[in-house]
C-alpha cells in the first residue's frame, strides 16, 4: 500500500467512514455543497476507493475536499453506511499534515480559519466572541447586531449575562486554568502542532505569491478570508 | 396491527433523564441570542423546579473548529473529554448541550469510544498527561431541546398562551428546523429520529400549533462551517437557506422555530440579506418570518416580557408574531438599557420591515 493511503488506513474516519460504496450517487442528491456547486462527493468516495495513489494526492491538493459543509446528510442517507463526509475529514487532515493544502485556493483559507476561530479557542474559551464579530468581516449580521455590539455594556446587563465578569453564566470570562488546560490539550494532542504547520506552509505560499505574512489580519488573511 | 416505518420513527423515544442536569453552553448562541441560555436555566429551574449546574470552569468543545478541518480529532476528543471530566468533578452524570454541533459531537465521541476502545484509553491518558483530570462517561446525554419536549405539558400547562392565532382562534402554522447534528449523523439520539424528528414537532403539537410538513424540511441551514467563517464562501449558507424559504413560502407560515444555534441565527440573518439583495421578503407586509428558539417560544407562551428574554436581539422583527399570540409589549421598552436609558436603536433595513 502507498504512504499516503497507509496514513490515512489509520484514521477511524476513513475506516468507519468507508465500508464500500456502489457509486449510487443518494450522497451528491442530498448534498447541501452539491445543490450550489459542482462538488460531487460521491467522486471522492470513488477516488479513495480505488487506492490509487496520484488521484488520491491530486485530491488532496485540489478545492474538491475544502467544499463539503460537514452537515453530514450523507451519513444518514447512503445504503451501504458509508459517511463520505467522515473521509473528508480524513482527508482535510491529511491535507494539512502533508502541506498540499496550500496547492488549492480553497486549502489555503484554512489560514483564515485558524487566525480566526481556532485563536479565539484559546484566547477566549469560545470559537466565537462578540468582541470580534464586527460587521466588515459578517456584514449579513446586520443593523441590529451592530447595535447590539455597540451598546453591549448596557445590554448585556439588561439581558442577565455575566459579560467580561469571572463567574458563571453567558458571555463570561474564561477561567486562566480552563485557558491552560486548552492549551495543554491542544500541545499534548496534535492542535498546536496542526496550527503551526498551517502557519508555516502559509508562510511560504505567500512569499511566493508575493503577498505579505505576518500575522493576525495581515495582507494573506484578507486574502484568503475575502477572496 | 404492523407499523409502517415513519410510525415506528415518529414513536421513537430515548431516554432523557428527570432531574440533575450538567449544562454545557454553546458558543453561538452566547454570542448571538445572549438571552436565551439563562432564559432556559430559568425555565428549568424556576417553573420546571429541576437542578441545572451551569459550570464556570466548561469551555468550548471546539466543534465549530473540528467541523472547519482545522483541529485534530485527537484534540476535539480530548476537550470533550475534559467537560466530562468537570460533570464528573462536579458530581453531575447528566450531560446536556446546548448546542446541536457540540450535541452531535458528543454522541461521535462517545460512539468512536465503544467502535474503537483504543481510542478512549489514549485520550484517557492524554487528557491526565494533560490536566492530571479523569472522566466518567455520562450516564445520560441530551440536547438541551430534549430537556423542553420531555416537559412540554408542564409548561403547557402553566402556559399564558397558546400556538393561536388570537384574532381567528386558528392554530398558527409553525415550521420546525432540526439542526442537522441532532439526529442525522445518529439517528437514534435524536426524538423521532432523522426522518420524522419530534423534538420541536412535539412542542407544536403540545401548545396549540400545527406543524408545516413543506419539501425541504429536513434540508440543512446551510451553515457549511468553514463556507459560512469564509466572507468568500458565504454563498453557500445563503442559498441553501433560501432553498428552505423558498420551499417554506407556499404554506405561509406565522413562525419557525430552532433547535440549533447556528441554524437560528442563519433563518433570521439570511431572511435580511435576502430581503436587501433580492427584495425578496417571506413573511406577511413585507416582513420576515420570526425565527425563535425552542426557549424563546417556550418563554413567550409563559408569559415572559419579550424584550427582557431578547427577542430585540432578532433581526427578523417579532412583533407580528406577538400581535397574533395576544401578547401585549410596551415597544418604548424594546431598545432600551440596563437602565431604562435611551441608547439609540437599530438602523432600519431598506426592504426587510422592522420596528
Amino acid at each position: 500500500m502507498s504512504a499516503l493511503f497507509k496514513v490515512l488506513e489509520k484514521d477511524v474516519r476513513f475506516i468507519e467512514g468507508l465500508k464500500g460504496c456502489i457509486d449510487c450517487g443518494v450522497c451528491t442528491s442530498v448534498c447541501p455543497a452539491a445543490a450550489v456547486s459542482d462538488y460531487d462527493p460521491r467522486m471522492i468516495v470513488d477516488i479513495v476507493q480505488k487506492r490509487d495513489e496520484s488521484e488520491l494526492e491530486e485530491l488532496l491538493k485540489g478545492d474538491a475536499i475544502w467544499r463539503c459543509g460537514e452537515c453530514l446528510s450523507c451519513k444518514t442517507r447512503c445504503p451501504r453506511g458509508n459517511t463520505p463526509c467522515y473521509i473528508i475529514q480524513a482527508l482535510r487532515g491529511l491535507s494539512i499534515e502533508t502541506g498540499f493544502f496550500i496547492e488549492s485556493e480553497q486549502g489555503r483559507k484554512q489560514l483564515a480559519i485558524k487566525r480566526t476561530v481556532g485563536e479565539h479557542i484559546l484566547k477566549y474559551g469560545y470559537c466565537v466572541y462578540i468582541d470580534e464579530v464586527d460587521l466588515e468581516m459578517y456584514p449579513e449580521q446586520g443593523p441590529v447586531w451592530d447595535w447590539l455590539r455597540k451598546n453591549r455594556t448596557s445590554m448585556m446587563k439588561r439581558l442577565s449575562t455575566s459579560y467580561k465578569e469571572n463567574r458563571s453564566g453567558t458571555l463570561r470570562n474564561t477561567a486562566q486554568e480552563s485557558l491552560d488546560d486548552l492549551k495543554k490539550i491542544f500541545d499534548e494532542t496534535g492542535g498546536t502542532q496542526r496550527f503551526e504547520k498551517i502557519e508555516k506552509y502559509s508562510s511560504a505560499k505567500a512569499k511566493e505569491l508575493g503577498v505579505d505574512f505576518k500575522e493576525g489580519k495581515d495582507d494573506y488573511f484578507r486574502y484568503t478570508y475575502n477572496e | 396491527m404492523t407499523l409502517r416505518k415513519n410510525e415506528i420513527w415518529a414513536q421513537y423515544q430515548k431516554e432523557i433523564a428527570d432531574n440533575h442536569y450538567y449544562f454545557a453552553r454553546s458558543c453561538i448562541r452566547q454570542n448571538i441570542f445572549p438571552a436565551a441560555e439563562n432564559l432556559y436555566l430559568q425555565i428549568l429551574k424556576d417553573i420546571l423546579g429541576k437542578d441545572i449546574f451551569d459550570d464556570p470552569m466548561q469551555t468550548t468543545c471546539t466543534g465549530i473548529a473540528y467541523h472547519s478541518g482545522l483541529i485534530p480529532m485527537e484534540t476535539i476528543m480530548t476537550v470533550v473529554a475534559r467537560q466530562f471530566a468537570l460533570m464528573s468533578e462536579a458530581g453531575y452524570e447528566n450531560f446536556v448541550a446546548s448546542c446541536v454541533t457540540s450535541f452531535g459531537i458528543y454522541v461521535e465521541m462517545l460512539e468512536t469510544w465503544k467502535h474503537f476502545p483504543e481510542t478512549e484509553q489514549n485520550t484517557r491518558e492524554s487528557l491526565r498527561r494533560a490536566t492530571g483530570k479523569t472522566f466518567r462517561i455520562p450516564k445520560n446525554l441530551v440536547h438541551a431541546s430534549d430537556v423542553i419536549y420531555k416537559f412540554r405539558k408542564e409548561i403547557a400547562a402553566k402556559a399564558k398562551y397558546k400556538l393561536v392565532n388570537a384574532n381567528t382562534g386558528k392554530p398558527l402554522k409553525v415550521v420546525d428546523h432540526i439542526g442537522c447534528h441532532y439526529a442525522k449523523i445518529f439517528p437514534s439520539y435524536g426524538i423521532g429520529g432523522a426522518e420524522y424528528t419530534y423534538v420541536l414537532a412535539g412542542l407544536i403539537d403540545e401548545w396549540g400549533g400545527e406543524q408545516v410538513d413543506y419539501p425541504e424540511r429536513r434540508h440543512c441551514c446551510g451553515f457549511g462551517f468553514r463556507q459560512y467563517l469564509l466572507k468568500s464562501n458565504r454563498g453557500y449558507s445563503v442559498a441553501n437557506s433560501k432553498k428552505k424559504f423558498d420551499s417554506m413560502l407556499p404554506f405561509k407560515p406565522d413562525l419557525i422555530v430552532a433547535n440549533c444555534p447556528g441554524c437560528t441565527f442563519f433563518l433570521d440573518r439570511w431572511q435580511y440579506v435576502i430581503a436587501e439583495k433580492e427584495g425578496i421578503t417571506y413573511g406577511e407586509n413585507g416582513y420576515g418570518i420570526p425565527v425563535l428558539t425552542y426557549e424563546e417560544l417556550a418563554g413567550l407562551i409563559l408569559g415572559y416580557i419579550p424584550w427582557n428574554i431578547g427577542l430585540q436581539t432578532h433581526q427578523v422583527a417579532v412583533e407580528p408574531l406577538l400581535e397574533k399570540l395576544g401578547i401585549e409589549y410596551d415597544p418604548e421598552q424594546k431598545y432600551k438599557g440596563i437602565d431604562g436609558e435611551d441608547i439609540g436603536r437599530p438602523s432600519l433595513p431598506d426592504v426587510l420591515k422592522c420596528f
